[in-house]
């Protein structure tokens, strides 16, 4: 396994990318990816993998998932111009708004064609596992919309800051499991749900939420989520005038990003994902993982992960859930390696301002990992004035109340009854 | 004798004998790492084959014992290098084939080529990687194949004939029949179709075939022997270090 690419490399590896190449028939996107599961998940992987090249680009499939998306999810989102953000950061700011699907952030786009993958597949049940809850609330909202039972993973420190979404979880019908174990956030309900698979793999569908994992998922995940880039491309051409200068996103598991840049790949636009930068550059003070990680293998991929010199993985801090994960997506690991895309981190206190900017000048409250997006383009802004900037608004922050409540708002003096 | 012919042969020596072969597992350093050895020594003194578990922070395939465990030592400050140093000071007083069973990302953190030397050199003759299925296996495959070491497979009841045969004849030292399809530590017990499961397995494999998964008691052991050449007893052994009882005397009982 290599970590590194000589430079004919990584160019070879981005120009199969943008010509849709990869992963390839082994799951990798260059060195990384891969299939690292249990002996008795192999036969569920294989299928899930069989499974995925039947029905996702079928004509069929694709009929009922545009329709789900249209007339359910209520796509396409729309993008907005932000002309006060414009005129305070000195740029032309533009927001892709997933925030506006359905349940409340991009996750859905994944949740609905998983869940109708798991109808053709046969499935009895789903398993999600979820950080935010975002994606918990998503499967459970799909699984309803197919008919199918829902059980959601989620660490215990997880459902203490994202109270409001394990009651709209139950609500939608989910079972609910609070995960105790390990870091009791999204990686312990990674592995939580994945010692749930195991006890029966031809029966269960593991819906998982973002573009990590063993092969298939960071391809499935990738090309449900690819809607948002696309979407976007098209909107800004229309409504702008023209393509972006620039796109950014945040990063954790890495899903509304891969979404946003895979379809910009082949565009002359940077790209930049935002890491959560939590309280400090030490280790277990943040997520940043692909600024600060080393390659390895978590949870079914060969990716970067923040890890020790030992290989433990290390715990990570977050203010959003979401972005609270120690390892990335391959692909992202792919697309740092070839210099596409730029990734960076933004603190907790940076995501926080950023929101209340947002909340302020633009009347949307944001999720807080989507915060993390806004703190590091608004950098960005002053030292390129007059660009053309999109951003993608994975998520709104209704779910993020319970945390809120600790940052009391500042009450602007002209609202003053 | 190549290190991992150690592992067969110590299996089939005692089959020879018309017993079922003992595989005891342990996690490294758990609970205490300072009573590691003597631990190491006492369970290899009844065990045929021992397992050392390496702990890992995301054992995926473990239950909760198992994951208690490791937690534990990893806190406690075990990792593979201690591992290998304390193996090292034991000096070769332990007779018993040792294995290794750890997740990959430890290994991958080692070094392939500095792990099979390390491992030869402490008496360490096989390696069983839970996530690391064949298709993924080759890079780890050819370094230990290089020091003669073995990377044992798993097959469970999930495995199609086909795959069956092919993960047996790329094991050595034996061959881990998973017994059901769940993770380690369950209160299921053994499921019922095992006698069935156990003879496709020994009938698909050249090399001694080892049950493990739900393996607790004396009877435990006389079943799976009718039809496997070794049992496995892994989160049954750990309660047992966990509540501070004899480990020793706990394997004995499963002879009777």
């Amino acid at each position: 396994m290599k970590s590194l690419l000589q430079a004919d490399e990584a160019q070879a590896l981005l120009d199969a990318s943008i010509r849709g190449e990869l992963p390839d028939e082994r799951g990798r996107f260059g060195p990384f990816g891969g299939r690292y599961v249990p002996e008795t998940l192999v036969p569920a992987f294989e299928r899930l993998e069989a499974g995925v090249r039947e029905h996702l680009h079928d004509a069929g499939f694709q009929r009922d998932l545009q329709r789900e998306l249209r007339e359910w999810v209520g796509r396409p989102t729309a993008l907005t111009y932000a002309p006060r953000l414009s005129e305070k950061w000195g740029t032309e700011v533009w927001l892709k708004r997933e925030d506006l699907a359905h349940t409340g952030a991009h996750k859905i786009n994944n949740a609905i064609g998983q869940a109708l993958l798991a109808k053709r597949l046969g499935a009895q049940r789903v398993i999600a596992e979820t950080g935010a809850g975002q994606h918990g609330v998503a499967s459970a909202a799909a699984c309803a919309r197919v008919g199918l039972p829902c059980c959601v993973y989620m660490g215990t420190v997880d459902m203490q800051r994202q109270a409001p979404n394990v009651d709209r979880m139950e609500r939608l019908g989910a079972e609910v499991v609070a995960v105790d174990s390990g870091d009791k956030t999204l990686r312990a309900a990674i592995d939580e749900a994945m010692r749930k698979w195991v006890t029966d793999p031809s029966g269960i569908y593991y819906l998982l939420g973002s573009a990590v994992g063993a092969h298939p998922y960071p391809y499935l995940v990738r090309e449900l989520q690819s809607v948002i880039g696309k979407e976007a491309r098209q909107q800004m051409i229309d409504q702008a005038g023209g393509l972006p200068d620039v796109a950014f996103a945040c990063v954790g598991g890495g899903s509304n990003s891969i979404g946003l840049f895979y379809p910009l790949l082949g565009d002359d636009i940077e790209l930049i994902g935002v890491e959560a930068g939590g309280t400090g550059d030490g280790l277990g003070q943040n997520a940043a993982t692909l600024a600060t990680g080393t390659p390895g293998v978590l949870q079914g991929s060969y990716t970067i992960i923040l890890q020790d010199d030992d290989g433990q993985v290390q715990e990570t801090h977050s203010i959003s859930a979401g972005l609270d994960y120690s390892g990335v997506g391959p692909e992202h690991a792919l697309l740092q390696a070839t210099g596409r895309v730029t990734y960076i981190s933004a603190s907790d206190d940076e995501a926080l301002a950023a929101l209340a900017e947002l909340c302020e000048a633009e009347g949307i409250l944001t999720a807080l990992e989507t915060a993390h997006a806004y703190a590091a383009a608004r950098e960005w802004s002053k030292d390129n004035p007059g660009k053309r900037i999109l951003i993608c608004n994975s998520g709104r922050g209704d779910k993020d109340m319970p945390t809120l409540t600790q940052y009391p708002p500042r009450i602007r003096t002209d609202a003053r009854a | 004798m190549l290190a991992h012919e150690r592992i067969s042969a110590a299996i089939r020596a005692v089959n020879d004998d018309g017993r079922t072969a003992l595989v005891p597992f342990i996690t490294a350093g758990y609970p205490e790492p300072g009573a590691f050895i003597n631990t190491l020594t006492a369970i290899a003194e009844v065990g045929d084959v021992v397992e050392i578990g390496i702990p890992f922070s995301d054992p995926m395939a473990d239950g909760m014992t198992i994951q208690r465990s490791s937690f534990v030592a990893l806190q406690k400050g075990v990792s593979l290098k201690w591992i290998f140093d304390e193996l090292d000071n034991a000096g070769g007083t332990i007779d018993a084939p040792l294995v290794m069973m750890s997740y990959l990302n430890p290994l991958l953190a080692f070094g392939f080529d500095r792990l099979a030397e390390r491992a030869l050199a402490t008496g360490v003759c096989g390696f069983i990687v839970p996530d690391l299925p064949f298709e993924e296996s080759n890079e780890l495959r050819a370094a230990l194949d290089q020091q003669g070491l073995g990377l044992i497979q798993l097959v469970t009841p999930a495995t199609p004939n086909g795959r069956l045969k092919k993960l047996c004849a790329a094991s050595r030292g034996f061959v881990y029949a998973v017994t059901i399809t769940g993770i380690t530590g369950g209160d299921t017990g053994l499921p019922d179709d095992l006698a069935n499961y156990l003879d496709r397995v020994v009938a698909a494999s050249a090399l001694p075939v080892c049950a493990g998964f739900g393996i607790r008691e004396a009877g435990d052991v006389t079943n799976v022997g009718k039809h496997a050449d070794g049992a496995i007893v892994g989160s049954a052994l750990v309660e047992v270090l966990e509540q501070n009882g004899d480990p020793a005397a706990y394997l004995m009982s499963l002879r009777k």
